[in-house]
């Protein structure tokens, strides 16, 4: 005989507000199978918890249900509150009243009804619940870093720092990310690269620490603790091994009209070329669709001159597997393309730049050695107009909704810069609304305005165009009332930050949730920030959301943090709720083993009892529970109905369905 | 000022909704948490994948008197499971052509994608749907036949 404990929770007045607790309770207390029911404030809280405990000692429960938050927030806290009472951990149901009743029904009547038939609905499940062991699987002690951003080196060197061995895959030719690109960082003005490239260094040196730069993750198979995922190392026409960074090859190119996609393509690069002067692995690449050799067969000058025969034109892409116990996304973020937005004239005016080109050209590595030129005709520029929330905050369909977060700070420090070097010039900047949240950053602004003097100006840009080689920007100034038009020398676009485009496929191959933005999705908003909800994955970040340096880094730290602790386990707990089949009702069609996406089910050869003394062989399916997800889709799929998942059979959810729709 | 009642009960359909645990229940989850309304006659059942859900399970719903069975899971292609919500689509697309034959209105039945991140997504779904179910008034076409217990 089943004797089921039910527990509901107050949640102080999150669910007590709208939802009458006690009648639940007291209405519940008569449900066939009840034993015991009470209510309390806060069932997750300590006291709660050995409530809890309590009952299923003293009334010797057999099962509960606990009606409270969701499952996905409390469900191991009370999983784990059972076992300790000694019930078994998967005797546990919980009913869903806050998030899917309390927080969004308005009427109290009508929310304490469907309160009700949420518990009685557990309870119908938790009748049917079987005590479930938890199997073990290893772990494999090593950690897979996508992305050789800040956000990957800090979490690869906080991982590697613990002992564990980490690999860093990176699509580029070297580590170093965006942050490679910028010039100087607020709220300190410290020069980006001086912080960045003694990392990059630590990286390489790290005896725990493998960079396969010019990578892609091809495939991903398994699961957390052991992952095992295929990395395309593509061809780069140079030996690595070999490669000793010397540069003669990139001075004796012939072919050097490729445009420099580190300097956002403001000047010109060789086919064969180091992307920049502290790239780690210090080793060249080339472009196979800008080297003569490549298109025309003549050429070879590289591996003539190259002293140490690095040069391979030979060289195909090769693909290794490795095993991870853990995963940390870090594919960092790109400027989105401007084409939508005509008006500020970026297509058309060499002089319209977008702030990540502005960090280029004021970079002392940069294209213009860290002189400001415009890119026109290589004057000083006198006049610098900046436009803020291009395409951020655009809910016209054109950008994106979202704030990108780093660009009030950014251009702040733009303005700055430009007037502590070139006090003559004057700047202006555009504004929906200054955003500048974060420690020391709103004085840094405020300096911009009151020390340096820069012109913020509230209101939107409507065109910029170009009159007698003047980029004229017209736009509102709102305190003032006033429509206006500034004629400036150069037009700097705070472009909004979009995720990689590449986390879409990293993102399908981890099946790891992604939202329409394609940001990916965190486990829990407040709870679990880095983790995705695909277990083993953590992310790191503007992958995550739009974020700022010392953000980045504290994310990718905390990621660090979450992998040790995985990697630190030899073996973890695996899900109980996997594939069953009935073995007597079995007969080996295959079907199951079809659809399963995780190949975990195979055919087993199994004697049978006929009676009378007789057997007979058959095939039957066999499920792998280390293997299996327990996704059910074999469940299904199974013409006999022999395949059933353990905790959501078959017989679970039509009880479900019965104690819902029941009148 | 009160508003007059009469004395028929307006019609309110009980809807069963199968939400996977991955993305739609989530989604759910985060309608919650953002105060996101939808009517109370929806509720919804976790299962680990919307490729769990036996069509039968949708027969069993309108058999027990449910008025509308909504099915959601990850996009295609988004699925945690890999394929899972690809065997959803078709097995439902079946169903649909079997509810037909059984004289059951199709848009009793629904599949829709609701991702992790979509609060808002599933509130106006079980807005939409609850509304489409009203509209097509109390399901009787399939009752239990079976003796029950007392006649």
């Amino acid at each position: 005989m089943q004797r089921i404990g039910v527990f509901i929770c107050w949640c102080g007045s999150n669910i007590a507000a709208t939802v009458d607790v006690e009648k639940v309770a007291e209405v519940i207390k008569s449900e066939p199978g009840v034993v015991y029911s009470a209510n309390y404030q806060y069932m997750c809280s300590e006291n709660g918890q050995q409530l809890i405990k309590q009952a299923i000692k003293e009334h010797n429960l057999t099962g509960i249900v606990v009606g409270a938050c969701s499952p996905r927030m409390h469900e191991a806290t009370f999983r784990k509150a059972a076992e300790a009472a000694g019930l078994n951990p998967y005797m546990v149901e919980i009913a869903n009243i806050r998030e899917h009743c309390s927080w969004i029904h308005k009427d109290m009547d009508e929310a304490t009804e469907k309160a009700v038939i949420l518990v009685r609905t557990a309870i119908a499940k938790v009748k049917l619940n079987a005590p479930l062991t938890a199997g073990e699987s290893p772990v494999v002690k090593r950690a897979l870093v996508i992305g050789g951003g800040i956000a990957g080196i800090q979490a690869a060197l906080d991982i590697a720092d613990a002992g564990f061995e980490v690999d860093i895959v990176e699509k580029n030719a070297t580590i170093g990310g965006r942050m490679a690109q910028i010039d100087k960082t607020f709220p300190t003005l410290d020069c980006s690269a001086c912080i960045l490239t003694p990392k990059m260094v630590d990286c390489a040196q790290h005896e725990k620490i493998d960079i396969l730069s010019y990578s892609e993750v091809e495939d991903v198979k398994g699961f957390v603790g052991n992952f095992s995922v295929t990395i395309r190392r593509k061809a780069r026409y140079v030996d690595e091994t070999k490669c000793t960074g010397c540069k003669i090859c990139m001075e004796k190119c012939p072919s050097k009209k490729g445009l420099n996609t580190f300097n956002m393509g403001l000047n010109t690069r060789p086919a064969i070329h180091i992307p920049f002067a502290q790239a780690i692995p210090n080793v060249a690449v080339i472009d196979a669709e800008q080297c003569i050799k490549f298109k025309t067969g003549k050429c070879g000058i590289c591996q003539k001159f190259c002293g140490v025969g690095a040069i391979d034109y030979e060289q195909k892409d090769s693909f290794i597997e490795r095993q991870y116990g853990a995963i940390v996304v870090a594919t960092g973020f790109k400027p989105i393309e401007l084409t939508a937005f005509n008006e500020y004239g970026y297509a058309d005016n060499k002089d319209v730049i977008t702030s990540l080109e502005l960090e280029r050209l004021m970079n002392a590595a940069g294209p213009t050695n860290g002189v400001l030129l415009r890119p026109s005709d290589g004057q000083h520029p006198k006049v610098i107009t900046f436009i803020q929330c291009v395409g951020s905050r655009d809910t016209s369909g054109c950008g994106k909704p979202y704030c990108s977060k780093i660009c009030c700070m950014y251009t702040a420090k733009h303005a700055m810069l430009i007037r502590e070097k070139y006090p003559d010039t004057e700047v202006h900047v555009f504004y929906i609304d200054v955003r500048t949240p974060g420690k020391n950053y709103d004085e840094f602004y405020r300096r911009a305005v009151e020390q340096y003097g820069v012109d913020y100006i509230k209101g939107m840009v409507g065109k910029v165009y170009n009159e007698n080689g003047k980029l004229m920007v017209q736009g509102s100034n709102l305190i003032d009332n006033e429509q206006i038009t500034i004629e400036s020398d150069l037009v700097v676009l705070a472009a909004a930050i979009e995720p990689e485009p590449s986390v879409r496929k990293i993102a399908t191959l981890l099946t790891a949730s992604i939202d329409t933005n394609n940001f990916l999705t965190e486990s829990h908003a407040k709870l679990r920030p880095v983790e995705s909800p695909t277990a083993g994955v953590y992310l790191a970040g503007v992958c995550q959301g739009p974020k700022d340096i010392p953000e980045t880094v504290s994310q990718a730290s905390a990621c660090a943090a979450k992998v040790i602790g995985l990697l630190a386990k030899d073996k973890l707990k695996t899900n109980p709720c996997v594939a069953t089949p009935d073995e007597t009702m079995c007969n080996g069609c295959s079907q199951c083993a079809n659809v399963c996406a995780y190949g975990a089910i195979t055919y087993v050869e199994k004697e049978f009892r006929l009676g009378g003394g007789k057997t007979e062989i058959r095939r039957v399916a066999s499920v792998n529970p280390a293997v299996c997800q327990g996704c059910g889709a074999c469940t299904v799929t199974c013409p006999s109905g022999a395949m059933d998942l353990k905790g959501f059979s078959s017989k679970q959810i039509m009880s479900e369905v019965d104690a819902i729709c029941k009148k | 000022m009160q508003e007059v009642t009469t004395e028929k009960k307006e019609f309110t359909p009980n809807i069963v909704a199968f939400c996977c645990n991955w993305c739609s229940y989530a989604g759910a989850d985060l309608a919650g948490s953002s105060r996101l309304t939808y009517p109370a006659n929806v509720k919804i059942i976790r299962v680990p994948c919307s490729c769990r859900v036996n069509p039968t399970f949708v027969l069993k719903a309108f058999q027990q008197g449910a008025d509308g069975v909504i099915l959601c899971g990850c996009h295609p292609g988004d699925c945690h499971y890999v394929t899972g919500n690809y065997y959803t689509r078709r097995r439902m697309a079946l169903l649909y052509s079997f509810l037909n034959y059984m004289g059951i209105e199709k848009e009793r039945t629904r599949v829709e994608w609701v991702s992790a991140a979509e609060g808002a997504r599933f509130s106006a779904v079980m807005n939409d749907f609850v509304a489409q179910v009203t509209a097509l008034g109390e399901n009787k076409r399939l009752t239990d036949l079976r003796v029950k217990e007392g006649e």
